[in-house]
């Protein structure tokens, strides 16, 4: 009936590529008619790259990076479109033991509270001699590096003069850590619980704790393919909307770890995704911490491409003086995402499909059932861990009252 | 041949691969080539050696974290570009391709760079070459290794001598259309199957 779409998508050995992952192995590609290759990558650049030269269609990518090359922060910047997230939450801080020991000491738990143990952070920062603590983390367009400078701004911690912060690829995390070359990192799954179990460290905070249901990786499309395969890119929408459903199965759990476990995907045991995927994480010295909602990939429209987290990570762009606030490069940061792409591949499907395209972030405290077409929808608990709240009507204000708290 | 002032700084773990770039650019006239294998301390070596030209490998996993020192400009003081030029769509693509990647300093005139570009993605592709024809002898050496031990198989099993067993399995192969490596491996495992000593 319809014709083969062949889509080729870059990824990298994290949990989140599992829609990708399951996409092509349950055979939900196959079923729309796609003929779907993956294909593994060493870095977000190369990722980025191929993209730019239509070798990738689309890829697993993270959530700010499309929008830092479409501001044209990177060296290679293709024109990219931000038509689905593939998920909420999934990352952690992991600092060493020799650290945890110290913040332990200064009043922080295993319970991960992002305030507690940031304060007990901020304690050991201030009375350290020495050299200032380093924190990797994968990407300076990144999930990761913007929560990490959130959590610690909150805290007390300026991430550019008190501690310093470095780029590392994520396998090779769990290792700088153990031969002390860090002090903690921020990453997705399975590199914290891979730090855990070697014995080198212990999980500090998560990101579900510093901003709840927040975005992490996004499906990035080349823009120029999929203005020219709308049908495609619709089509690889739906099989990645399935695959959130079967993702989100707990009966699916155990095969979806041994599925990502394959050498060709994460190629790591099945032991270190489990954590994740149940959200029971071992945080370190035989404890462990059970997080709801560590890891989303369906439920809280988790796949829905906000315009307002897009906004959100362009505001911590300007904080940390990656790119200047005006309103061309707010129009590009807002234009990135893409929910009218989203609404109109997966309305034949029935499913919830939120009416706004951005929301105020913080504004839900509970679970809470909003306006939707389809089916019902439930949104939250949302939110930033210190009480704050974005409002995308008020970007401006937004962005003054963090460069005021900076004391710019 | 005239020499080139361009400092050059080639980052390959490889190493084989890397003093192929090495000398290719040495031979274009480019004396002022460093090569870095290991990605450790990058940054002080790069304010060291303060290049105009930065060629890198795609397989180095590291690419994410060099960038990040190019926009930091801490360690390099003028901004990076990539590539050549950015609407120079066929380079970046060759380059892409080849598996390297090449970041230049701003300002710096194209047609200086090009040749540089040009010269990695070669060396780079017939690096890829000489690693094909090495899979290859590889393979062919592991071939004469089965077949040699189905002919001794043949030998032991049917008391014939070693040109005996050897022609027995290429008139096997040729008559059933397939190649001695086949028959020679289908003997070997039909063997290894039969051996109550060896099945697994």
């Amino acid at each position: 009936m319809t014709q083969n779409h062949e889509i080729v998508a870059g990824f990298l050995p994290l949990l989140d590529s599992a829609l990708l992952v399951i996409a092509k192995e349950k055979g939900f590609a196959e079923a729309e008619a796609i003929d779907l290759r993956l294909v593994r990558e060493v870095s977000w650049a190369n990722i980025r790259d191929r993209l730019a030269v239509s070798r990738y269609n689309v890829a697993h990518m993270l959530a700010p990076m499309p929008i830092a090359c479409n501001l044209g922060l990177t060296p290679l910047a293709p024109k990219m479109i931000v038509p689905m997230a593939l998920g909420l939450g999934g990352n952690a801080v992991t600092v060493s033991s020799a650290l945890w020991t110290e913040m332990a000491a200064a009043g922080a738990s295993d319970d991960l509270d992002a305030g507690r143990n940031g304060k007990a952070l901020h304690k050991v920062v201030v009375g350290r001699p020495g050299r200032p603590l380093r924190f990797a983390v994968v990407h300076p367009h990144s999930g990761h590096n913007y929560e990490l400078r959130y959590w610690l701004a909150a805290s007390g911690i300026d991430p550019d003069r008190d501690i310093e912060i470095i780029i590392l690829p994520p396998p090779e995390m769990p290792d700088a850590l153990g031969a002390g070359q860090i002090d903690g990192y921020c990453v997705g799954e399975p590199w914290n619980t891979a730090g855990v179990v070697s014995g080198k460290g212990h999980i500090a905070t998560v990101k579900a704790a510093i901003w709840k249901s927040s975005p992490e990786k996004v499906l990035g499309a080349n823009a120029g393919w999929a203005d020219d395969h709308p049908d495609a890119m619709a089509a690889l929408l739906r099989a990645l909307y399935r695959s959130a459903i079967w993702c989100s199965d707990p009966q699916n759990r155990e095969t979806l770890a041994s599925t990502l476990a394959k050498p060709a995907y994460i190629g790591r045991p099945v032991d270190w995704l489990l954590p994740a995927l149940s959200g029971d994480l071992q945080v370190g010295g035989g404890q462990i911490t059970s997080v709801k909602d560590f890891f989303v990939p369906r439920g809280k429209a988790a796949t829905f491409p906000w315009k307002s987290h897009a906004l959100w990570f362009y505001t911590q762009m300007v904080r940390w003086g990656q790119v200047v606030h005006d309103e061309g490069n707010e129009t590009i940061a807002r234009n990135t995402y893409r929910p009218d792409i989203y609404r109109t591949a997966l309305q034949p499907l029935g499913v919830p499909l939120p009416g706004a395209s951005a929301k105020v972030e913080g504004a839900l405290r509970v679970e809470t059932p909003v306006g939707s077409t389809g089916a019902s929808l439930t949104l939250g608990p949302d939110g930033f861990f210190d009480g704050g709240l974005f409002d995308p009507d008020k970007i401006d204000a937004y962005i003054e009252a963090q460069r005021a708290a900076k004391g710019d | 041949m005239k020499s080139h002032t361009l400092a050059v700084l080639v980052i390959d773990e490889n190493r084989i691969r890397a003093s192929i770039i090495e000398a290719g650019l040495r031979e274009a006239g480019y004396e002022n080539v460093t090569i870095v294998h290991d990605i450790n301390g990058i940054a002080r070596r790069i304010s060291e050696i303060n290049p105009d030209v930065i060629v890198i490998d795609l397989e180095n996993p590291n690419r994410d974290m060099l960038e990040n020192m190019f926009q930091l400009s801490r360690s390099v003081k003028r901004p990076i570009a990539m590539f050549v030029d950015r609407s120079d769509e066929a380079s970046i693509e060759a380059a892409v391709d080849a598996g390297v990647s090449a970041y230049i300093v701003d300002g710096l005139k194209q047609e200086r760079v090009r040749p540089i570009l040009k010269m990695a993605i070669s060396r780079f592709n017939a690096f890829a070459r000489l690693n094909r024809e090495l899979e290859e002898t590889r393979g062919e050496l592991e071939n004469r290794k089965v077949i040699d031990r189905a002919k001794g198989l043949l030998m032991k099993s049917r008391g014939i001598s070693e040109e005996m067993a050897y022609a027995l399995m290429r008139k096997t192969a040729m008559n059933q259309n397939r190649k001695i490596i086949d028959i020679a491996q289908s003997l070997v495992t039909a063997i290894g199957l039969l051996d109550p000593g060896e099945n697994v």
